[in-house]
């Protein structure tokens, strides 16, 4: 029988004031295999390591099991002791009487036998426990970036600098995601374009940057550090290699389209290019709206294109990419004012939301920076500002806080005011967040200023009457209710993911949450890694943020990334899946339920007396695997093991709680 | 299809002539209702305490018997539509209250497994609106109809379900497809004063009068309804109004089965609307719609 220690920790009084220690220890000092049992207040201090390694080399012990906190806290500072005492790391168990035991009871005799049950189970899992060995991975030291607003660009050239190759992969046809879009921001009052437009061309010229815009990742598969990505180039209709950014095309071409990029506040030609600083800087067919491709007639823009780069039988194609790393920046979207019925369900013209107020306040947008209602032109002299439209309202299903519109409200009245000085400019709030440095001040100075309205309250209704828009609602401060007159409305809307955010979560086998943002692994200590290895997180891809959060968290994948890429190659964590391949009868139930496609079938020889057969079994590749265990489960002929979590390990553990 | 029907008690006393209209418009397009027998109280107001399962004796009353008959129920008044669905929602969902109410009743046991629907709810299951336009005989064509929803018929939305409570279109539907014209006004959705109207007429005043007033506006030649409280409310505060603002043109209130049963080319006289405090008949007349009937 295997010699096994057990220490049992009192986490100061975590565990100690609802789990008799003492007794525990001394009740496992008599039990079958323990050769040595104690408790400590700290274990995972310096001096409890000390003394676990200590006993470890003294006893010359075969295996321990720490009752301490959950293994997510120090299972691996308590396997990194036992390594440095000589034993296999894998031989350290660890028992959740914290979590699972002290801070979930209240009765101390009670919690003190579940505690010494779940240690004597351990136990059994301990004696059975092998010594496992982890592998070496090779590494492809390239990363892909999917998206390419500010938060992508940011990843992506954090990597390229560090020296590392880099694909941006945007679905528009220019990069500059949203932020592209915003007139200044907050709450500097500098333009949007002056801070992301260097950003930009940096981009388009980094030697490590390989920039694929009008393009989607399609497929993906493999595992970490070595991904194979399918990605989607849809065409463009222009050689862009050829082109060189003349625009005569767009000058010349007769036909006018709405513009995606304005938002519905401008227009834009079939063949053009979204905004002046775009990068590249190449126009796109608009396939839809063409003259050419709707009749076969046109051609205008063949005639005047000086180097004949137009190509109408351009095709999608798909390129095929190794890549080691992935960081997901899908970015974010606007709730569509079709859900707030309330306001006009989209019905009224000048009922807005917010990217369309930073359409028409931009120097490059279609009024050219001058504050014009979108249904007259006329300027406005007199304003609305509803904020929480949709959002922390559970009745529109968005209870979450989209954390920017407090502040760009603020932005915008004060946008506002500065060019139009005796309009009226009034806010209703729920709350006013303005959590960071310098935001406070921000809204106060609009508030005080520029004598921005702020009303505490919600709307209830807007509606038209004789060419104003009313806006009836309440401020809860004076308990009165209030009906303003206005001449155009800006709703606050929910900040939500991008369309395309849950097929894509699908694509890279990525959780969303409810409402499709990406999940992180741990929501405090690993909150730009996603729970699938070597894909990380940035931006509003994982949750509403402004840009200073966004480039941060950024920031921080892009270090993530750089770490990884630092080793030569990976090292694969051993509790995987492993086949007895002398029961497994090759059925294969196990291939559909892997979560992470590592089960594949191969084709082994086996001798039976002089005859050689060929003969089908499972396999795992394991780089792929998880240890999650579900082929153990569907294995119908118990050939499925998963190292570490032996089903001979855990039917031991079940005997020692049960039997 | 067939249903049982609840009525109500305005139905069978000052609203008979919603009453009789529902009755014989609902016989043209094939909506069979059966009147629960000794049918009592809905119970007026959904009992909003949950500690108190008494409020809750009368409406699931009437949902076990409907159940018994096995149909599903059919009410027309908003208050009693609120009442009744909230409550088949609640016991279908709540056990304890369910086995209370039962064993306090000495009735079957009844989950909920029968639906409760609004008149208009009806008529949308089965295409009703379809139907409607393929049998109006008479459509109203030119008449400017403001409808009103009232706020029971439509909150609390996620129990209810009956529209979206903020834009809600079933009315515009029924107004289409009986050839009229659906006026737009904002306060269509905004509550009447409901019950407060016992404590006090003054609130009920203010609610009531932007209602008339803004449908007004609107120029709208009728308001339905499918609430006798939305219509006691307004009718009163119309009376109010007429007297004490010369400039408010008053304007017909009507439940809007009486113009269905216009449109489907009723008698006028079976119309009831010489019940109504406003007569309707001479803007009826006015728009070339009818051609009798002493206006």
């Amino acid at each position: 029988m295997k010699k096994i220690g057990v220490f049992v920790c009192w986490c100061g009084l975590n565990i100690s004031s609802t789990v008799d220690v003492g007794k525990a220890s001394e009740e496992l000092k008599n039990y079958p295999g323990v050769f040595y049992a104690d408790d400590y207040k700290y274990l995972c201090s310096d001096p409890g390591q000390e003394l676990i390694k200590k006993t470890i080399i003294d006893n010359k012990l075969e295996g321990i099991v720490v009752a301490a906190c959950s293994p997510n806290m120090h299972e691996s500072t308590f396997r990194a002791a036992a390594e440095a005492a000589g034993l296999n790391p894998y031989r350290v168990e660890i028992t959740n009487i914290r979590e699972q035991t002290s801070w979930v009871h209240s009765n101390k005799e009670d919690a003190t036998i579940k505690a010494i049950q779940l240690i004597k189970a351990t136990v059994e899992k301990v004696k059975k426990s092998e010594d496992l060995f982890p592998q070496q991975i090779p590494l492809t030291k390239k990363v892909l970036v999917i998206g390419g607003g500010i938060s992508g660009m940011t990843v992506a050239l954090e990597v390229a600098e560090a020296g590392y190759p880099v694909i941006l992969v945007e679905k528009e046809p220019q990069i500059g995601g949203n932020m592209a879009k915003l007139s200044e921001t907050f709450p500097t009052l500098d333009c949007a374009s002056c801070i992301l437009t260097p950003k930009t061309a940096e981009v388009g010229r980094h030697s490590n940057i390989t920039l694929m815009t009008n393009s989607e990742v399609v497929e993906s598969s493999g595992y970490f550090g070595n991904f194979t990505v399918k990605i989607k180039r849809k065409p463009t209709f222009v050689d862009w290699e050829k082109c060189i950014g003349c625009m005569l095309c767009q000058e010349k071409c007769p036909k006018k389209t709405n513009s995606d990029f304005e938002h519905g506040m401008g227009k834009r030609k079939a063949i053009s290019v979204a905004f002046p600083q775009a990068i590249p800087y190449r126009p796109i067919i608009n396939e839809k709206e063409c003259i050419y491709f709707k009749t076969g007639k046109c051609k205008m823009c063949v005639k005047v294109c000086p180097v004949d780069c137009i190509e109408f039988e351009q095709l999608e194609n798909i390129v095929e990419e190794n890549i080691g790393a992935i960081v997901v920046a899908s970015g974010y979207e606007l709730l569509p004012k079709e859900k707030l019925s309330e306001y006009g369900q989209g019905k009224y013209a000048d009922v807005i939301d917010g990217m369309q107020f930073e359409r028409i306040a931009s120097a490059s947008g279609p009024t050219e920076g001058v504050i014009r209602r979108p249904s007259d032109g006329k300027i406005p002299q007199s304003i609305v500002f509803i904020q929480c439209a949709g959002s922390r309202d559970n009745q529109k299903d968005r209870p979450y806080c989209s954390k920017i519109c407090c502040m760009y409200t603020a932005k915008h009245a004060m946008l506002y005011k500065h060019q139009v000085h005796d309009g009226t400019a009034t806010v209703f709030y729920m709350d006013i967040r303005a959590g960071g440095k310098g935001y406070e001040e921000f809204v106060q100075r609009a508030i005080e200023d520029d004598h921005v309205l702020y009303l505490r309250g919600r709307v209830a209704r807007v509606y038209e009457e004789d060419g104003k828009l009313v806006v009836l609602g309440v401020d809860t401060l004076s308990s009165e209710q209030v009906r303003i007159e206005a001449d155009l409305v800006v709703l606050a809307t929910a900040v939500i993911p991008s369309e395309k955010a849950k097929v894509l979560g699908q694509t890279l086998k990525v959780g969303t949450d409810a409402y499709g943002f990406f999940n992180e692994a741990h929501p405090k200590l690993r909150p730009v890694e996603s729970m699938t290895k070597g894909v990380f997180l940035a931006g509003c891809a994982q949750a509403p943020r402004d840009i200073p959060e966004t480039v941060s968290q950024a920031t921080g994948a892009a270090a993530k990334v750089i770490t990884m890429f630092s080793k030569n190659h990976l090292v694969s964590d051993p509790q995987v899946a492993k086949v007895n391949e002398k029961i497994c009868v090759g059925c294969l139930q196990c291939e559909p339920i892997c979560p992470y496609k590592a089960i594949e079938p191969e084709t082994i020889e086996v001798r039976i007396g002089h005859t050689v057969e060929k003969r089908q079994v499972a396999t795992i590749n394991k780089g792929l695997c998880q240890g999650c265990g579900a082929c153990s489960v569907a294995c119908r002929s118990g050939a499925m093991n998963l190292s570490g979590f032996s089903n001979e390990q855990i039917l031991e553990e079940l005997k020692a709680l049960c039997l | 299809m067939k249903y049982s029907y609840f009525p109500g008690c305005t139905l069978h006393t000052q609203t008979k002539n919603f009453n009789d209209s529902i009755k014989s418009t609902s016989a043209i397009l094939d909506i069979e209702l059966e009147e629960l027998k000794d049918w009592q109280c809905c119970g007026a107001v959904y009992p909003l305490t949950t500690d108190s399962a008494m409020g809750l004796v009368s409406p699931y009353r009437s949902l076990q018997k409907a159940h018994e008959c096995g149909n599903n129920l059919v009410t027309v008044c908003s208050a009693c539509y609120n009442v009744l669905k909230r409550t088949n929602l609640t016991v279908a969902n709540d056990g304890e209250i369910r086995t209370k109410l039962s064993n306090y009743m000495d009735v079957d046991e009844y989950a909920g497994e029968s639906k409760v629907l609004h008149l208009l709810e009806a008529m949308r299951e089965n295409n009703g609106f379809g139907i409607i336009k393929e049998k109006t005989i008479n459509p109203l064509k030119g008449l400017k109809v403001a409808p009103y929803y009232g706020c029971l018929l439509l909150r609390p939305s996620k129990e209810l379900k009956f529209d979206d409570p903020e834009n809600p279109t079933i009315f515009e539907e029924f107004i289409k497809s009986i050839g009229a014209v659906a006026v737009d006004f904002p306060n269509r959705i905004e509550c009447c004063g409901a019950y407060v109207s016992i404590t006090s007429q003054r609130k009920v005043k203010g609610a009531s009068e932007s209602i008339l007033k803004s449908a007004s506006n609107r120029e709208a030649d009728i308001i339905i309804t499918s609430c006798p409280l939305c219509y006691h409310n307004l009718a009163k505060e119309q009376e109010r109004l007429e007297k004490d603002d010369y400039t408010f043109k008053p304007i017909p209130i009507l439940y809007f089965t009486q113009l269905l049963a216009l449109a489907l080319g009723l008698e006028v006289e079976s119309c009831g609307f010489e019940s109504n405090k406003i007569d309707a008949r001479p803007i009826l007349k006015s728009k070339g719609l009818i051609y009798r009937g002493d206006a």
